[in-house]
């Protein structure tokens, strides 16, 4: 008998414990600063396409809106996940009970990028994932309180596979071998075969490998038409100077389904000349891009990439949607979030869908040989526009529950 | 998995060609060790942060002194093999009476302490050294373009492999190597600054994983993580060879990197793995080795 009631007693308190933290940061929410965290890939393959530039797009953000919102300062985290899914959950973790974050962005890695919306969700949190490609996050992961903002990667593979398809039909993927990359590789061979292609063959390779000549012989051995890369970061940048050194791109076209500036910087035009890609942002594209970019560039020493651009614009577009909603709470500021349209120098127009995509223009980019470009950081070429409302998913096809067929 | 190709001479032979690449690294970076482990008794763990400590320095001396690739294939292994004297003089030096198991610990912790600094000022992802322009090309073989580059780091390193078996087995220095090897109270009763010469040969061991590891820079990246990538391997090339020749350590060395190479056309992601199945496979039938003899 004292042995029952002792477990139930045992079961109420654990019960009220839960119960009580989300209660008490619920409260917290409204009582406290508004809190921001940035959590990204700070040291390993994948820091420049965010990274510490990230947070600065972020602060900058939290500048330009004035400091403070709803009466009270605006304070901004952030950390290094390495990576790591389990290092990356158990932050957003801390951050939400401990330290009542209100909103969590960037989320570089797709399987981080999954783990975070989901821990989020529960909480009834706000996540806004300004990079990772996985269409999982708007599909079978998508969450109420979730956007993803940037790309992903139907609508980067939309982009080269459409514009190399007619005179390409042979296609071979080198693949970084884990969520990103095969989700990657499987939206784009998806849209490979609809449009009449062949996928004849692919490569894996470790995330952060750098030695890429294995998976490039292959790849050469294949016979195929075009080589794409489903990878990213500094595994893209090396496996186009060995495709250099081996002498593929005489032969063969090479065509990477994710490449930002950063990337073309550090693999130098010589190599990453004729390069296809596409990207939401290009810091040159007209005066609202460059004068946005400049500031940036003084702080930081590089140009932004479309993720450093995506985290300015989510961070701004929820502050201004917190101060319309009139309060920090989830649901609320969500409801405004979806409401108005971004508007910024980057995705002006872009709207919020039901399943979570930011829907808004991709542009399809060629890298410029060097006698093109006229300097540093002159290294694209726009070959083609894809508009808001062409460039993801077709939401009849999302897998996501939000969306009501 | 892998490509539809299946074993198209083309694929097979380029493959090999990227395995024996490989290959010339495992076999510098395990006679270094091999020589360490026969005249200290110290299983050299921290071979591999040196190797990466050896391409970090070549591109410091690129970066802040314009210092380029062939000097510093000369100066790198001098510097480190400064940082090995260090090392030898004041940590080894006073463990070489007790069990050796002791040195690998030693020998572990400064290997972690190294990588970690390199890992708190340069992340982890790799800093690009140019490949010289000198060696900048490809020579077509027919079944594959062969980069310039690669075929010189197997020229290089089979030079390296060679003159280093030479030096131990065919002069007199190497003579009072292998003496004091085999037995040292003996080797110092004729006279032989024993002290001395382990400690030369420490220097020595250590300067090769830093000529491997500029050698290395221009394909691999200089990356904090190079040393850990490849010191397993290492060690995995260590034990299947056996610790009794030097000819037979260098075989060992490009074998693995032969079976490495054909693994990753039949099955990639087992290409890591296959390594320590074979020296699995070997400590069960052959403990001492491929062509280790029995410690007395």
């Amino acid at each position: 008998m004292k042995r029952k009631y002792l477990s139930l007693l045992m079961g109420i308190s654990l019960f009220a414990q839960v119960n009580l933290n989300s209660i008490s940061s619920a409260l917290a929410a409204d009582a406290g600063p508004v809190k921001i965290g940035v959590l990204n890939d700070m040291s390993g393959p994948y820091a420049d396409l965010g990274g510490k530039g990230s947070v600065l797009a972020a602060q900058m953000a939290i500048e330009d809106f004035g400091g403070s919102v709803l009466g009270k300062k605006i304070e901004l985290v952030s950390a290094d996940h390495q990576n790591k899914t389990d290092i990356a959950a158990n932050i957003a973790r801390k951050w939400y009970d401990v330290e009542n974050v209100d909103m969590i962005t960037d989320l570089t890695n797709s399987a981080v990028a999954i783990a975070v919306q989901g821990i989020s969700k529960e909480r009834k949190k706000i996540d806004l994932v300004t990079s990772t490609a996985t269409t999982a996050l708007t599909n079978k992961e998508c969450s109420p309180y979730g956007v993803h903002w940037t790309y992903d990667s139907y609508s980067l593979s939309n982009g080269p596979v459409r514009a190399l398809i007619d005179k390409n039909k042979k296609w071979f993927f080198i693949t970084a071998d884990y969520t990103f990359g095969q989700n990657l590789q499987s939206t784009a061979a998806k849209m490979i075969k609809d449009l009449g292609g062949q996928v004849i063959g692919e490569a894996k390779h470790p995330l952060n490998a750098t030695d890429m000549s294995s998976q490039i012989l292959a790849a050469q051995a294949s016979g195929a038409d075009v080589i794409a890369l489903a990878n990213s970061g500094t595994d893209t940048s090396n496996t186009v100077k060995q495709a250099n050194e081996y002498g593929i791109t005489k032969k063969q076209k090479l065509a990477s389904l994710l490449t930002v500036i950063t990337d073309v910087h550090s693999m130098g035009l010589n190599n990453a000349q004729g390069l296809i890609f596409s990207e939401a942002f290009y810091w040159n594209a007209n005066a609202g891009t460059r004068a946005w970019s400049e500031k940036f560039y003084k702080r930081h020493g590089a140009m932004p990439s479309m993720v450093q651009a995506g985290t300015y614009s989510a961070v701004m577009h929820y502050l201004k949607s917190v101060k319309a909603a009139g309060t920090a709470n989830s649901d609320a500021v969500m409801a405004k979030m979806r409401a108005t349209p971004v508007d910024d120098f980057a995705f002006k127009g872009a709207k919020i869908r039901a399943d979570g995509v930011l829907d808004h223009n991709m542009y399809l980019y060629q890298v410029k040989s060097p006698s093109e470009s006229k300097g540093p950081w002159d290294y694209y070429n726009l070959l083609a526009t894809i508009p808001q409302g062409k460039t993801f998913q077709p939401i009849e096809e999302s897998e996501c529950y939000l969306v009501k067929k | 998995m892998f490509s539809s190709l299946s074993f198209s001479p083309q694929l097979v032979l380029s493959q090999l060609v990227v395995g024996l690449v490989n290959g010339s690294f495992y076999a510098i970076l395990s006679l270094g060790l091999a020589i360490i482990f026969g005249m200290l008794n110290v299983i050299n763990f921290v071979q591999g942060a040196l190797f990466m400590t050896g391409a970090f320095v070549g591109y410091f001396l690129l970066q802040l002194a314009g210092i380029d690739y062939l000097y510093a294939l000369f100066l790198t292994p001098i510097i480190v093999a400064g940082i090995g004297f260090l090392i030898e003089r004041f940590l080894l030096s006073r463990i070489y009476k007790i069990d050796h198991i002791y040195g690998w610990l030693l020998t572990f912790g400064l290997a972690l302490m190294i990588e970690s600094i390199f890992r708190q000022f340069y992340g982890v992802s790799g800093r690009p050294y140019p490949v010289p322009t000198w060696l900048r090309g490809t020579i077509d073989l027919g079944f594959m373009m062969l980069p310039i580059y690669r075929a010189w780091v197997i020229l290089v390193s089979s030079i390296g492999c060679l003159a280093t078996w030479y030096a131990i087995e065919k002069t007199q220095l190497g003579s009072y190597l292998r003496a004091s090897t085999e037995n040292p109270q003996m080797t110092r009763c004729f006279g032989i600054n024993v002290p001395w010469l382990i400690c030369i040969t420490y220097c020595c061991g250590v300067g090769m994983a830093a000529f491997a590891g500029v050698l290395a820079a221009p394909i691999y990246q200089v990356s904090p993580l190079m040393g850990s990538n490849i010191i397993v391997v290492i060690m995995a090339v260590v034990v299947i060879g056996g610790l009794g020749s030097i000819l037979g350590t260098i075989i060992t060395g490009i074998s693995i990197g032969l079976i490495e190479g054909i693994a990753k056309i039949i099955y990639p992601e087992g290409s890591h793995v296959i390594i320590f199945i074979i020296m699995a496979i070997v400590l069960i039938v052959k403990p001492t080795g491929l062509f280790g003899k029995r410690i007395r």
